[in-house]
């Protein structure tokens, strides 16, 4: 029985994956294009601010920047 | 940036052509960091973007631990980056090298990310690892040399939830292995000092959730940004960030936003004021101790030159303040739990092809 389930469960889902359909279509994109919707204006800026806190901090990563850094002390 | 650029097109878009002039200044804690930096990227064929930047960080350190424990110094680190950005399809492949030279640090690192657009562009998951090498001196020790090794594995996706709202999850899973403290560091055991003694692995994990909202009218544009981090490592540190801000063009081409962040942590298992037992490791880092910080900070952006379908230069400023407070972490001075204000600024140009 529970095999079922999950059968049909998997079977949902993966249905569910072959029918999405972008529900935000493309000409409905404009405002997320705007500079005001980046989350990032300079790659310089980000890596001074990135540099000036994890010098400082003991968290670090999860910044959503790809290359991650220097280990610089 | 990848999900905006997709309007219905197959092909991933590239970054478009820039070149970023800044000079930065950190002061605070007795600490001054400035110094320029330059960034140039160029795509070729319409398949690769090459880009290579110098970032040189001249640092006046009187800290609170170089006045107490030693002399205060001055010393320079150069940063050079060159990556490489190559579209395939609906992915971007990004290859990246970076050098980080002091003169009692080198570092290097390489790393590899790759971006995909899935959901009709709605969508896009990127996956990135860095592998870094550290080589640590000391001034006046000829004899001392260590190695440090970083692994960064990280994991993020971007989702479009409406027109007007932007949500993005990163998880990030870091591992260190080697000298991984300062070999001018002092700890505190029963009063008196003694060189820190630091594990030789770390290994740490953080999560971050982002959402940025289109809260504007017609005729006024405005965004709200929020975001959260959750980190955590096996040295037992926890910590907390939190972020929001708020932007609007407020004449045309003028952007400005205010934000804040607050971040919070625990200290470090082998971390102590002054330790009355004596233990394997023990540091008196106060990168490891238990304080928090609040930031407030204001940007403003202008664009002043546009030729459409040609270039947009834009110039910024942005300004942070920053009041760090320890917990556990005693200014010898005053015998008072250590806490400074910092002043962060940014001048820079960004110019877009």
């Amino acid at each position: 029985m529970n095999k079922l389930l999950c059968l049909i469960a998997v079977s949902v889902l993966l249905g569910g994956c072959a029918s999405v359909e972008p529900w935000v279509k493309p000409y409905e994109r404009e405002r997320l294009a705007d500079p005001i919707m980046q989350w990032s204006h300079s790659a310089l800026a980000d890596k001074h601010r990135e540099h000036t806190l994890v010098v400082r901090e003991g968290a670090r990563g999860a910044t959503g920047v790809q290359g991650g850094g220097c280990g610089c002390n | 940036m990848g999900v905006l650029a997709a309007s219905g097109a197959e092909a991933a878009t590239l970054p478009e052509d820039q070149a970023e002039a800044l000079v930065h200044v950190y002061q605070g804690g007795g600490v001054t960091a400035s110094g320029p930096a330059l960034l140039v990227r160029k795509s070729m064929a319409d398949k690769v973007s090459l880009s290579g930047s110098v970032y040189v960080d001249m640092v006046s350190n009187a800290s609170i631990d170089v006045v107490t424990t030693a002399s205060p110094f001055r010393e320079t680190r150069t940063q050079v980056d060159v990556g490489m950005d190559y579209a395939v399809r609906d992915s971007i492949i990004t290859l990246g090298l970076a050098n980080s030279s002091e003169p009692d640090y080198k570092a290097s690192t390489a790393s590899l990310d790759v971006s995909q657009e899935v959901f009709g562009g709605m969508t896009t998951v990127s996956l990135g690892f860095t592998r870094g090498a550290d080589k640590v001196l000391k001034h006046g020790d000829p004899l001392f040399a260590d190695t440090a090794k970083h692994w960064q594995y990280r994991l993020g996706a971007t989702q479009i939830l409406t027109p007007r709202w932007l949500m993005s999850a990163n998880v990030e899973a870091i591992s260190d292995d080697g000298f991984l403290g300062s070999p001018y560091r002092v700890a505190r055991v029963f009063g008196a000092a003694v060189p820190e003694r630091n594990p030789r692995t770390r290994s740490s994990r953080a999560i971050k959730l982002r959402s940025i909202t289109d809260v504007g009218s017609e005729s006024t544009r405005a965004a709200v940004r929020a975001e959260y981090r959750y980190f955590w490592d096996n040295w037992d540190i926890r910590a907390h960030t939190a972020e929001a801000g708020y932007s609007r063009y407020v004449q045309a081409g003028w952007l400005a936003e205010g934000f804040t962040r607050f971040y919070t942590q625990r200290h470090a298992l082998f971390y102590s004021d002054n330790a009355t037992t004596e233990t394997t490791y023990v540091s008196r880092n106060r990168q490891l101790s238990s304080f928090h910080s609040v930031a407030l900070g204001l940007k403003l952006s202008r664009e002043f030159t546009r030729v459409k379908g040609q270039y947009t230069v834009k110039a910024h400023v942005d300004y942070e303040r920053v009041a760090y407070r320890f917990s556990d972490f005693t200014d010898l001075r005053t015998g008072s739990p250590y806490s400074y204000d910092a002043n962060v600024l940014r001048l820079y140009l960004t110019a877009a092809f």
